[in-house]
């Protein structure tokens, strides 16, 4: 018996990293997934493997800043599955520079991916999950949208803005069923960390304040994401989990 | 398979309400239990309970403001099971009293059940977890250890330390490699609270801030405490996971 059966879950940026590892574990929870991304292969690759675990997949192309693409992704899913009972805002990208040094360009792909991407999600999302009696949202913001750290001016706005955009969408939705719930990771093992896994230095900073002074693997987050899309969250809405081995605790 | 197989959890206040339901769930999911509280008789039907249920759980009488008495829960676990996965630190009174109104004896009485209770579980229960290679403390606070409330000031200073406590035990404890984090519950239906909760000007003053407009059951707050206490969590550390139906967002 799944922790997720019978429910559709829908994960941006599904392809890799984090967003490949929840679809996974939600599938394995008993969750039919529609995983999206920008990256047809390695979003495909994703669904493919759920399918040969005996899972129910659909990988849909999508950027997360378009209003259009979000209406096509939510009326496939709707055609397959019937409803959406979860969705997971997790696609992102990571622009790593001081505030003097970003250009408008920089500032607004990345709150165009990272804020708007999730504001269009909770809109459009909203009459998929009537259809679900409800449902649970869960925004992937990050340590980054909590504390102050050097380099990260667009992406600390970004995942500040979801931070907040998580309380308002829970003060919202309560009235269709709909919890909404935020999660901050910490340093975790995913592409996105690019060449900086393999650059200790780089690495040893990063790490710095983590009281557990590793690295997380992304299925120590997806837990985190399971017990928020599952019923077992069903008093929790409008917080914020913190997955972060210590990072924000000194 | 249970979340929770071979491990030992020592759970205090597990008489009822959440303690108690936290002691149900935690043995439906494979771990053996150590319970505590200061009431013998209903502690020892909640044992009985899980026992006939074919779990594994033994009853120790606890003041857990009183050392000595943490010794004998520290004894009694290495004893039967010779080690502790997990401690849940959930035993608490409360009390409605402005500061003003408050008398120093019911100041040093909430302080000490609330908070020196957890300091010294903390503290006398860390050989019983080396034993176990470490494990997962869970201190139980309150939303009343994050915004303020009427009348409640030794509990919210209570549940305030408990709250910073949680994180001074993350950071000295990751050498051991136990982790510490801290669950606020908002408005539960416990016997605890059952008084407090027929006054209609606490209940609605409660409710009307609570997004999801009502209280919840005590198993609502037992699927995150078994998420903190179980290996899904592992990077988790000095983390606030607060389940209050929105309280605290609004």
């Amino acid at each position: 018996m799944g922790r997720v059966d019978g429910k559709v879950a829908l994960i941006t940026g599904g392809a890799m990293g984090m967003g490949e590892s929840h679809s996974l574990l939600l599938a394995r929870e008993g969750a039919k997934v529609v995983v999206t991304d920008i990256d047809n292969e390695a979003g495909e690759a994703t669904a493919q493997q759920i399918r040969d675990e005996g899972g129910d997949a659909l990988f849909i192309h999508h950027d997360v800043a378009s209003e259009e693409q979000w209406q096509s992704v939510i009326d496939q899913a709707v055609e397959a599955y019937g409803k959406v009972d979860i969705l997971i805002n997790n696609a992102g990208i990571v622009i790593l520079k001081p505030n003097e040094e970003t250009t408008v360009e920089d500032w607004d792909i990345t709150m165009a991916v990272n804020s708007t991407g999730v504001f269009l999600g909770c809109k459009t999302v909203v009459p998929a999950m009537e259809k679900a009696g409800g449902g649970s949202i869960v925004n992937i913001s990050s340590i980054y949208g909590i504390i102050g750290a050097p380099n990260a001016a667009a992406y600390q706005a970004s995942k500040g803005a979801v931070r907040m955009l998580t309380k308002s969408c829970a003060v919202d939705y309560a009235q269709f069923n709909i919890r909404v719930n935020s999660i901050h990771p910490g340093v975790i093992r995913t592409p996105i960390l690019g060449d900086m896994v393999n650059d200790e230095a780089a690495i040893k900073q990063a790490l710095a304040t983590t009281i557990l002074e590793r690295m997380a693997e992304p299925i120590e987050v997806s837990y985190a994401v399971l017990l928020l899309a599952s019923d077992e969250s069903s008093y929790m809405t409008g917080s914020e989990l913190v997955v972060d081995g210590g990072y924000t605790t000194v | 398979m249970g979340r929770l197989e071979g491990k030992i959890a020592v759970i205090t206040g597990g008489a009822d309400g959440m303690g108690a339901s936290h002691c149900r769930l935690f043995s439906q999911q494979g771990a053996r239990l150590l319970v505590t509280d200061r009431r013998e008789e209903p502690g020892q039907k909640i044992v009985d309970e899980i026992v006939a249920g074919g779990g594994e759980a033994i009853f120790v009488g606890q003041d857990v403001a009183n050392e000595d008495d943490w010794k004998k829960v520290a004894a009694a676990t290495m004893e039967h099971y010779g080690k502790a996965d997990i401690l849940i630190n959930n035993a608490a009174i409360a009390s409605f009293k402005s500061a003003r109104d408050a008398t120093l004896d019911e100041w040093n009485l909430i302080m000490d059940v609330c908070a020196k209770s957890i300091f010294l579980g903390c503290k006398i229960m860390l050989p019983a977890m080396q034993a176990a290679g470490g494990g997962s403390i869970v201190n139980i606070s309150s939303i009343s250890g994050i915004a303020g409330m009427p009348t409640q000031a030794a509990y919210q200073a209570g549940k305030g330390a408990v709250r910073l406590l949680s994180k001074s035990i993350a950071v000295d404890y990751a050498k051991y490699n136990i982790r510490c984090n801290s669950v606020h519950p908002g408005a539960v239906r416990t016997r605890g609270t059952s008084r407090v909760m027929q006054d209609p000007g606490f209940l609605d003053a409660m409710l009307t801030s609570t997004i999801l407009g009502r209280v919840a059951e005590p198993i609502e707050l037992s699927y995150p405490v078994l998420f903190l206490a179980s290996d899904e969590s592992s990077f988790v550390n000095g983390a606030e996971v607060i389940v209050d139906g929105g309280y605290t967002t609004k």
